[in-house]
């Protein structure tokens, strides 16, 4: 059982929790994450690990709101407890040790950048963010990564920072050069097209991928990709890969493999709520 | 004498195939005493008991059946549980037909004697009383043991180290003891309780459990050898294997691991109820002959599948399943589609799975592991249609222990070399179950669970 110390709104269907796991908090690394388990019954998801207080021994999990089980765990508050987390998960990003790197964040992605961020910017790298959002109130992880060095905000509607894509600001920043590799997390067409961006500029970049996963420790098979036309296993080989090496499209399709059964549990849950049976 | 060689082979009581196929409780239903005692009585207790040489875990078979027969279940149990640390799960799962009751005298001329079914029965018994009295608390040792894995050599050997007093902590990745036993080997087969309450006997004899924990992740390999005077790896073979052909990635294509896993050990079954989904479909397609194969198929059979078929490349005398459960299959309306080799998996423009190209094969002379080797006919190619494909064609080790210790020795399939005694090439460092020998079976884990479990005693006791 591991106890929910605190819980942050980041946005309007985006929480942070700080769960007590002393041990992944301790030797985690950047990319890593952590296959948890709210409760007996509940599903096995995947989160990744955003930060970590040693001190505290807690970790950070940043979950966005979508089917019956992430509004389930994005629920429970302070005082609450998860009944399982398996972790650190994955292999560690692959970062560099001088020069100057860009990271870009898409809406719940951005948490994922945090952590290769600190990475980064511990080893001595000059660290540029470019991160969106829907509108302003989507946009997280601003504050955080301001300590880590230059942010560059944009948003669809124009409401905060710049109007338009991440992708067009991170044109921008390639354009201007000096960058010596690009970390990209965020929805599927995102990395997709930010790789498409960096692959004539023949620039290092990394994506971090998010399939359906049961285990975490390559038992499955469930959260397979294809990387250079090899098929890996995203929770032991990744989940960070060589974006101009990643069938997105294979990524993008399995990704849609239980959506009749998630829309379904979904709906039971929203009467249940409903009617007052759950909150 | 003669009496006892007139009684015939007691069957085993059984739900009904065309009801059982759309439930997932357990299909035996188990021997009453009356049964028990009577099959008992046709042991004619060998002086020299073939039965036990062929035993993984040598269990004194004569003797508890010789308890059974007198109608003495608590002596029975004492003796059965001093020899196997998870009798009711070896009675269920075991090949008996393979092992002991292949060397049983009586099945020169009829039967041989159901020994697995009393096996289970005398578990079963001792279970439904609760405690069965343990032999005497072992001395304390003040050694510490680690054990990697809490399936079925991990478990085995954890329960033998602390019979001889050491302080046994073993570390499960899932969240959940019992590895192949909770999240492959499905609930009409072994139920999760049966599990769950030989894994309670083992923590009620001292046994540290400690689940959500992956070495090789959580903790490496040195760290253990630090913490540990001795650490036994036991963590299976965990990666499943594809067939490598085209197709294989589209949705509704599942390896036998992720569709077992999501039915046992996450509950699909019970969707939406539990959280876990899993897809329904209602022509499925299993590729493979062995035991994880017949748990597929089964599996989709009750999930509601109309059409669910066994694909092998062989025919059924090379399949490598217990014939308990080929029997059972067909019982139950599994189709076996056999002498055929899939060379793609098709699909519709949504990428979901529509059917399986196949190839017909022919079997060739014996290969090395005495097996007739299949090879394909030319122009034989064939579609099956189908919307779900488990790939069950076996698994191949993890190496995420193993990579965050280079030292081990490994052989070139990535599976641990081990000596004699299950030593690795580590001091203090013993192996053994599937990790060691590719994917085997629950009582091979076992069987070297419990001789690996002395070895580590030996050494310890030599490094006092």
């Amino acid at each position: 059982m591991h106890l929910i110390t605190a819980r942050t709104q980041l946005s309007p269907n985006v929480t942070r929790l700080e769960v007590v796991a002393p041990r992944i908090a301790e030797i985690r690394q950047p990319g890593q994450f952590v296959i948890v388990r709210r409760a007996i019954g509940a599903e096995r998801i995947p989160l990744t690990i955003a930060d970590a207080d040693r001190q505290a021994g807690t970790i950070a999990l940043v979950i966005q709101a979508v089917g019956k089980s992430t509004r389930e765990l994005v629920a429970l508050l302070p005082g609450g407890t998860i009944q399982d987390i398996s972790g650190p998960l994955g292999m560690p990003t692959e970062l560099i040790t001088a020069g100057r790197a860009l990271c870009i964040g898409g809406g719940v992605g951005t948490a994922v950048v945090h952590p290769i961020a600190q990475g980064l910017q511990r080893r001595g790298v000059q660290v540029v963010s470019v991160i969106g959002g829907r509108s302003r109130e989507w946009v997280i992880f601003e504050e955080e990564l301001r300590r880590l060095g230059e942010v560059l905000v944009c948003t669809d509607d124009g409401s905060y920072g710049r109007k338009g894509f991440v992708t067009d600001v991170a044109r921008e920043v390639l354009a201007a050069g000096g960058v010596d590799i690009v970390y990209a997390v965020g929805p599927v067409p995102m990395m997709r097209a930010v790789a498409n961006l960096t692959r004539p500029l023949n620039l290092h970049t990394i994506v971090s991928l998010n399939p359906v996963m049961v285990d975490g420790t390559g038992m499955c098979g469930g959260c397979r990709v294809s990387v250079g036309g090899e098929t890996k296993f995203a929770c032991v080989d990744g989940p960070e890969f060589d974006g101009h090496q990643v069938d997105f499209d294979l990524l993008w399709d399995r990704l849609g493999t239980y959506r009749t059964q998630e829309q379904h549990a979904l709906s039971l849950h929203e009467e249940a709520c409903r009617v007052g049976l759950k909150t | 004498m003669k009496e006892r060689l007139a009684i015939p082979r007691q069957a085993m009581p059984e739900q009904d195939a065309t009801d059982r196929n759309r439930n997932f409780q357990e299909v035996n239903f188990g021997f009453t005493e009356q049964i028990a005692m009577l099959e008992a009585q046709r042991c004619i207790q060998c002086k020299e008991p073939k039965c036990v040489a062929g035993c993984p875990v040598m269990v004194d078979i004569p003797r508890f059946i010789r308890f059974v027969a007198e109608g003495d279940f608590t002596a029975a149990a004492q003796s059965l549980l001093g020899d196997n640390a998870l009798p009711a799960v070896t009675g269920r799962v075991c090949p008996q037909e393979t092992q002991c009751e292949i060397e049983c005298i009586r099945g020169v001329r009829g039967a041989p004697v159901a020994i697995g079914h009393l096996e289970r029965f005398v578990a079963d018994w001792a279970r439904q009383r609760g405690a069965v009295p343990a032999a005497v608390s072992p001395a304390v040792s003040g050694r510490k043991v680690a054990v990697v894995g809490a399936g079925p050599a991990g478990l085995t050997a954890a329960g033998e180290l602390a019979k001889s007093g050491h302080d046994v902590t073993i570390y499960e990745a899932l969240h959940q003891p019992g590895g192949v036993l909770v999240y492959g080997i499905p609930e009409f087969r072994l139920p999760k309780r049966i599990v769950d309450q030989e894994v309670g006997r083992l923590q009620q004899a001292g046994v540290k459990i400690e689940c959500n924990v992956v070495i090789g992740r959580t903790y490496t390999l040195p760290e253990l050898r630090e913490r540990f005077d001795a650490v036994f790896i036991a963590n299976g073979a965990g990666l499943p294997v594809f067939m490598q052909v085209p197709g294989e990635n589209l949705k509704g294509v599942y390896s036998a691991n992720e569709y077992l896993t999501r039915v046992n050990l996450m509950a699909a079954y019970e969707f939406p109820q539990a959280d876990t989904p899993v897809l329904l479909r209602r022509r499925v397609a299993v590729i493979g002959g062995g035991n994880v194969a017949m748990d597929s198929a089964r599996t989709a059979k009750r999930l509601g599948a109309d059409s669910s078929m066994i694909v092998y490349r062989r025919t059924r005398q090379e399949m490598p399943a217990r014939a308990e459960e080929v029997h059972h299959a067909e019982q139950e309306g599994i189709r076996f589609e056999l002498l055929a080799a899939p060379v793609e998996v098709l699909g519709d423009a949504q990428h979901w799975v529509t059917g399986l190209k196949c190839v017909r094969m022919h079997l060739g002379e014996p290969d090395a592991s005495g097996r007739r080797s299949p090879t394909a006919i030319p122009n034989s190619e064939f579609t099956l249609e189908c919307d779900l494909v488990v790939v069950a064609v076996g698994t191949r080790a993890n190496p995420l222990l193993t990579a965050t210790c280079p030292d081990l020795k490994l052989n070139r399939r990535g599976n641990i070399e081990v000596d004699t005694d299950g030593m690795t090439s580590l001091p203090g460092v013993f192996a053994g179950g599937d990790i060691v020998r590719g994917a085997a079976t629950v009582i091979l884990a076992m069987g070297d669970g419990k001789r690996t479990a002395r070895a580590i005693d030996r050494y310890l006791a030599t490094k006092r």
